[in-house]
């Protein structure tokens, strides 16, 4: 055993090694070598290398949440732009729905007012044809009612005036 | 006497774990290698293993050695702005080397058969006169004779302050007293105990509980280990804040 220090003597003899005075220089000494050591350490390459890394990655957070902040506005400006090319083009379609509806009716009109006339003209030419037909047709009445009532008249014995019956025809007829 | 006692079977030497010995033989002098330069030497490669070596690859996702070295950076900074201010991130460096040198000097001291510098009232003396006289002057340089004011409890009733300015200072002057006592007596009593419990184990008939006991009070030490650095940290701080503003 290491008795022989004066150290393990005050031990020995029940005594606390920490009150042991004689080992207080020593430890002194190496203990403010250690602190220095320890100081310059952290001082010069520990703690500044710490903190660069500390504020670096602060640095990085702070930019890459701007980066998201912009991306985002610019995520939102393309939402936009697209909402209002979709407006833009719902209007586009309805103009060109509306002209198309307005050159079709311009067609159909001028179409409808075409037969329009084209019907008016067939109407009017067979209304002359039905007319003429409808003289054509009294003149043939006339006629007949003419010879039959002359015959009529020569089968009873009796002789006909030639205008006579024309005049009363004519009234029958109108009649 | 010791011999008696060996020869009963039952060998109490709880505090020789203390002895300071020379590494190399010889007498103990102010500058002889000894186990105590040993371990304080070992608590600066631990020091620079975890803050220097564990810093090295500046990553942005840290590694775990890395992350230590700054939850370490964080918790101390963080102490020294919560309770000293901007002004006390002056003197952030040696408060961060106190801490380093504590915490891992009592984390070291509970491998087996190690020792522990921080047992020593010789070591812990010098960190706490270290903090008081620092403080003391640093008060004085900031605040001139204003510095007094500390003691002048300027919202206790005009009569109870003369009083009150005797029992400040009595407290004042204490402070590096119960700072390193505080500090000096948990580690060297818990190393004590430990020790204790193992020269029981001897006895067959106890040596169950005995080692139960070793490893509760291991447990506990671990946990003292890290509170005493703490709070020794954390007193510092508070005395540095009475330093820079010593308003009440």
């Amino acid at each position: 055993m290491a008795t022989e220090t004066p150290g393990a003597d005050a031990a020995s003899s029940g005594g606390m090694p920490q009150l042991d005075f004689s080992t207080w220089g020593n430890q002194i000494f190496w203990l403010v070598l250690t602190l220095i050591v320890i100081y310059f350490v952290l001082a010069r390459i520990a703690l500044p290398r710490i903190a660069a890394i500390l504020a670096e990655r602060q640095g990085t957070i702070t930019s890459d949440l701007a980066a998201a902040e912009d991306l985002k506005a610019k995520a939102e400006e393309a939402e936009a732009a697209y909402e209002k090319a979709l407006i833009d083009a719902r209007a586009e379609a309805h103009r060109i729905v509306a002209e198309a509806k307005a050159e079709i009716q311009g067609d159909l009109d001028a179409a409808i007012a075409k037969a329009d006339a084209e019907i008016a003209a067939k109407a009017a030419e067979s209304e002359k044809a039905i007319a003429e037909i409808r003289a054509g047709a009294l003149e043939a009445v006339k006629e007949v009612a003419g010879e039959t009532a002359q015959e009529i008249v020569a089968a009873m014995g009796g002789q006909a005036d030639a205008s006579a019956i024309a005049t009363a025809v004519d009234a029958r007829v109108k009649g | 006497m010791a011999e008696s006692a060996e020869e009963g079977g039952l060998v109490f030497h709880p505090m020789d774990q203390f002895i300071i010995q020379p590494l190399f033989g010889g007498d103990v002098t102010w500058y002889t290698p000894t186990n105590a330069a040993l371990w304080m030497g070992f608590s600066i490669i631990a020091i620079i293993v975890l803050l220097v070596l564990g810093s090295r690859h500046r990553a942005i996702v840290p590694s775990r050695s890395q992350s230590i070295a700054e939850l370490a950076y964080g918790f101390i900074y963080k102490m020294v702005e919560d309770i000293c201010g901007k002004e006390g991130l002056r003197y952030f460096p040696y408060i961060m080397t106190l801490f380093m040198f504590i915490v891992c000097a009592n984390f070291l001291g509970l491998i087996p058969t190690a020792f522990t510098p921080t047992s020593h009232f010789a070591v812990t003396v010098v960190l706490a006169l270290a903090v008081f006289i620092t403080v003391t002057v640093l008060g004085f340089v900031k605040n001139g004779a204003g510095f007094l004011s500390l003691f002048w409890v300027s919202s206790a009733p005009l009569a109870l302050r003369p009083i009150l300015a005797v029992i400040e200072l009595i407290s004042y002057f204490v402070r590096p007293v119960s700072h390193s006592i505080r500090l000096a007596g948990n580690v060297m009593a818990g190393h004590a105990v430990i020790k204790v419990f193992a020269g029981f184990a001897a006895l067959t008939a106890v040596s169950p509980i005995a080692v139960l006991g070793i490893t509760a009070m291991y447990g506990l030490e671990v946990l003292v280990s890290f509170i005493q650095a703490y709070v020794f940290t954390i007193l510092t701080c508070v005395y540095l804040k009475d330093a820079l503003h010593p308003h009440h």
